[in-house]
């Protein structure tokens, strides 16, 4: 009887142990998953208040400036059907230009201007992030749509 | 031309693979002795042809032979000769080469070092090694050829991703491949004993020196990367969680839980299927990190040129392994046994426990970092962000860590609860004690800090505690000091690497909990004040380096009014790519880094005038890649132990020949 009941108890705690560990894992997991959203989404209303998210885009040209104090930047991330204006604390990466794909992790903040926590660097000249590139391919192919539904109603 | 020598030699070397692959296994299963012979000059005939095509293409680098596209892409004549050396291994198609190359080199040091083992049992070996070898050979020829020409060649070539040039890269890759390849060692011993049957204490007792081998190479492949992250960045991070830092430090912690579940089958013979599974876990890990990092699948600092062929072979390949090993595995293992039995509280239960702790943890890394790849092929994009893995991987690691105090104190077989406790109670109170106390000394008191340092008190108080009990134990009347030198090599190397896991936790801990961090504009003469030290800006100058123009801010730091030192971080342009670079400036000491990094002129027109600095006060962030080293270094002591040098066929496994009943 005392072998049972040991080793009845021992599956008891084992499953106790990894329930509490699936738990403590699945919690981490769903408050800290990051979407992505184009500009265009959170335009549309789709990306949540409150809860960070990734936008993505290219930075439009001639957007970036200068806080006062010198470390705060503002700039527009676009996927050229829609803006979204940024701002950011700190000291952007090496290859953060005017013109070139930007991924920025945030929070939308008040004026739908978005707060970035983090802008990320790509650490390769010509390397586009996915989800910037993804963003500005389907806002060309909305517009292509877009342009073929007009001339057929011409 | 030499570069089509490199080719041909590279398709000779696919050829012998095939034969070292087919006939050493099908000898063995036929009883065909000439066939089995067949596997050592294989195995030196592929190692003399992969080094000979690996040196043909590092003279197409230090040559300039733009007229092969690998060379083209990843070099350029301005480039100095070590980084167009390393620049061979900077690119996806040298370092499949460079893998391939160390395979060979593995394989030829197994052929040499294991003349005591049974001739059938070294040929399987090898034969698995020789499969695993085609199949990397395979993937090179077909998807990803170094030696592919244009013609006519260009002038120039690319240059070398200016994040490469560096004396980091130089080490990091082969460092991290000897790892990775390392483990196809293991793999291979325990696909050759699966075959055989032969799984007992003296399969796990040849197989151990070269798992720890691996291990330590991956270990100390780790630090470097995660080192050099951290000075070349320009972050002042050390640990992303990235998409391919995971890739690799999945296949370590599996690793690790292999080099423990070793020990005890060689000791106990216990845990023979759990120690198979390990080492095929811990080979289809390392073949999943270069299915990551080569197919370009997951967003990553790493990500190469993508090419969704690679994919899908890689993809293929590790379905195979995976595959057939599992199968081998199901059809085999029931022959296996359970092997020695043991008690609920034992050390073979507490090395169980830390095992499955160490598979958790890793299965938690693998969903965390597969997530985004399953979302996007549902059709979204997320990512998971860095406090996942934080709370999750710190979480699990508590008591894993805690159990490095209890372990070494447990009796084989059956250990007493009322007796550790007895024991242990001291060091307990203590560490955690001094762990409260402590951080009160110092800037801030928090729950975190005084739960990591308890942590590192833990294991070095029990360390310490283990060692004296040791000692007195076995001196039988001799001086204390010469008994403690003259312990094995496996207790010494054991502490040493637990020891290092305690200073790990002290750099993580302390740099978690003070460290400062300040993003600042400066102009020449203003000063900043962080960590007690004033960092004066006098202004930025120019300069030219070999392949790049230089930017160099002049940093003059002074502590409470008295002359420290000057700093130096540079803003590089390089030549080439255009590409810029930040060089961070690091004052490293013992018990902290004083750490600068140029961000960008405020105005983009005036270089002279004010400049986006930051500034990083980082205590005891040394003892991170200290506390790695001291690991590598236990592995290394303890691979060092007497017993693997004693002829395997002379020794009769007894535990209690090899190890006291109770190491206390």
């Amino acid at each position: 009887m005392k072998a049972r009941h040991q080793r009845i108890a021992l599956m008891v705690g084992g499953l106790a142990v990894l329930g509490i560990i699936i738990a403590l894992v699945l919690n981490a997991l769903t408050s800290n998953i990051v979407f992505f959203f184009s500009p265009t989404d959170v335009v549309e209303g789709k990306a949540p208040q409150g809860r960070a998210f990734r936008i993505g885009g290219m930075v439009k040209e001639g957007s970036l400036q200068r806080g006062a104090d010198g470390i705060t930047v503002h700039f527009v991330v676009t996927d050229t059907e829609h803006d979204m204006p940024v701002t950011y604390k700190g000291i952007l990466p090496d290859l953060f230009r005017e013109g070139k794909g930007v991924v920025a992790q945030g929070k939308l903040g008040e004026d739908s201007l978005f707060v970035a926590n983090e802008v990320l660097a790509k650490h390769d000249e010509n390397y586009m992030p996915p989800e910037a590139a993804k963003a500005v391919d389907e806002a060309h192919a909305r517009a292509a749509r877009n342009r073929t539904a007009e001339t057929l109603q011409q | 031309m030499i570069p089509e020598l490199g080719q041909f030699a590279l398709i000779l070397a696919l050829a012998v693979a095939l034969v070292q692959g087919a006939l050493p296994l099908a000898g063995v299963q036929r009883g065909n002795a000439a066939w089995i012979a067949l596997a050592w000059p294989a195995v030196r005939a592929q190692a003399f042809l992969l080094t000979f095509s690996f040196c043909c293409l590092t003279w197409a680098f230090i040559d300039n032979d733009f007229s092969v596209v690998y060379t083209a892409s990843h070099s350029n004549s301005q480039l100095p000769l070590p980084y167009r050396i390393a620049a061979v291994w900077g690119g996806h198609e040298g370092s499949l080469l460079l893998w391939a190359l160390l395979l060979s080199w593995w394989s030829f040091a197994v052929s040499l070092f294991s003349r005591q083992l049974p001739e059938t049992m070294t040929a399987r070996v090898l034969g698995i090694l020789g499969l695993v070898s085609v199949g990397f050979l395979v993937f090179i020829l077909m998807t990803s050829n170094p030696f592919e020409r244009q013609l006519p060649g260009l002038p120039e070539g690319n240059d070398l991703n200016p994040l490469l040039q560096d004396p980091g890269l130089v080490i990091h890759p082969p460092l991290l491949y000897m790892g990775y390849v390392g483990f196809s060692i293991a793999y291979a011993f325990a696909i050759a004993a699966l075959l055989s049957g032969q799984l007992d204490a003296a399969w796990a007792r040849w197989s151990r020196p070269w798992t720890m081998v691996a291990w330590i190479f991956l270990t100390l492949g780790i630090a470097m990367g995660s080192w050099w992250a951290y000075y070349e960045l320009g972050w002042g991070g050390w640990w992303f969680w990235d998409p391919v830092e995971n890739a690799s430090f999945m296949p370590w912690l599996i690793g690790t839980a292999l080099i423990h579940s070793l020990a005890v089958t060689e000791k106990r013979g216990s845990f023979k299927n759990w120690t198979v599974m390990l080492a095929i876990g811990a080979f289809s890990l390392s073949l999943l990190g270069t299915f990551l990092v080569r197919s370009g699948v997951l967003t990553s600092v790493h990500a190469f040129a993508t090419d969704p062929k690679r994919g899908v072979y890689i993809l293929a390949f590790l379905v195979a392994v995976i595959g057939s090993s599992l199968l081998l595995f199901a059809w085999r293992a029931p022959k296996v046994g359970l092997g020695g039995r043991f008690a609920l509280l034992s050390r073979e239960s507490l090395l169980l426990t830390n095992n499955v702790m160490l598979a958790v943890v890793c299965a938690t890394v693998l969903i965390g970092t597969l997530s985004p790849l399953i979302a996007s092929a549902l059709g979204k994009k997320l990512s998971v962000g860095a406090p996942y893995f934080n709370t999750v991987f710190g979480a699990l690691m508590v008591p894993v860590v805690f159990l490095i105090g209890v372990g070494p104190f447990a009796r084989w077989k059956e250990a007493s609860l009322a007796g550790l406790a007895r024991l242990l109670r001291w060091p307990f109170f203590v560490a955690v004690l001094a762990a409260i106390l402590l951080p009160l000394s110092l800037d801030h008191w928090s729950p975190l800090i005084a739960l990591g340092l308890a942590l590192a008190f833990w294991i070095a108080l029990t360390a310490t505690l283990n060692f004296i009990a040791r000692v007195r134990a076995t001196r039988a009347g001799r001086p204390f000091l010469s008994t403690l030198f003259k312990q094995p090599g496996a207790f010494w190397g054991m502490h040493l690497a637990h020891l290092g896991i305690a200073v790990f936790i002290v750099g993580v801990t302390m740099v978690k909990g003070y460290e400062t961090e300040k993003d600042v504009k400066m102009g020449p003469g203003d000063t900043v004040e962080v960590g007690g030290y004033q960092f004066g800006f006098l202004g930025v100058r120019e300069t030219n380096g070999p392949n790049y123009l230089a930017l160099i801010g002049d940093v003059e730091v002074t502590k409470n009014g008295k002359p420290y030192r000057r700093m130096t971080p540079e803003k590089r342009i390089y030549n080439a790519s255009g590409m810029p670079m930040t060089e961070t400036a690091i004052d490293s000491g013992f018990l902290r880094d004083l750490y600068i990094s140029l961000g960008e002129p405020i105005d983009r027109e005036n270089l002279n005038g004010e400049w986006a600095v930051r500034v990083y006060h980082k205590p005891f962030v040394g003892w991170i890649w200290i506390g790695c080293l001291l690991m590598a270094l236990g592995g290394l002591v303890s691979i060092c132990d007497r017993r693997y040098r004693v002829r395997a066929n002379a020794v009769v496994i007894t535990p209690s020949a090899t190890q006291p009943a109770q190491s206390a």
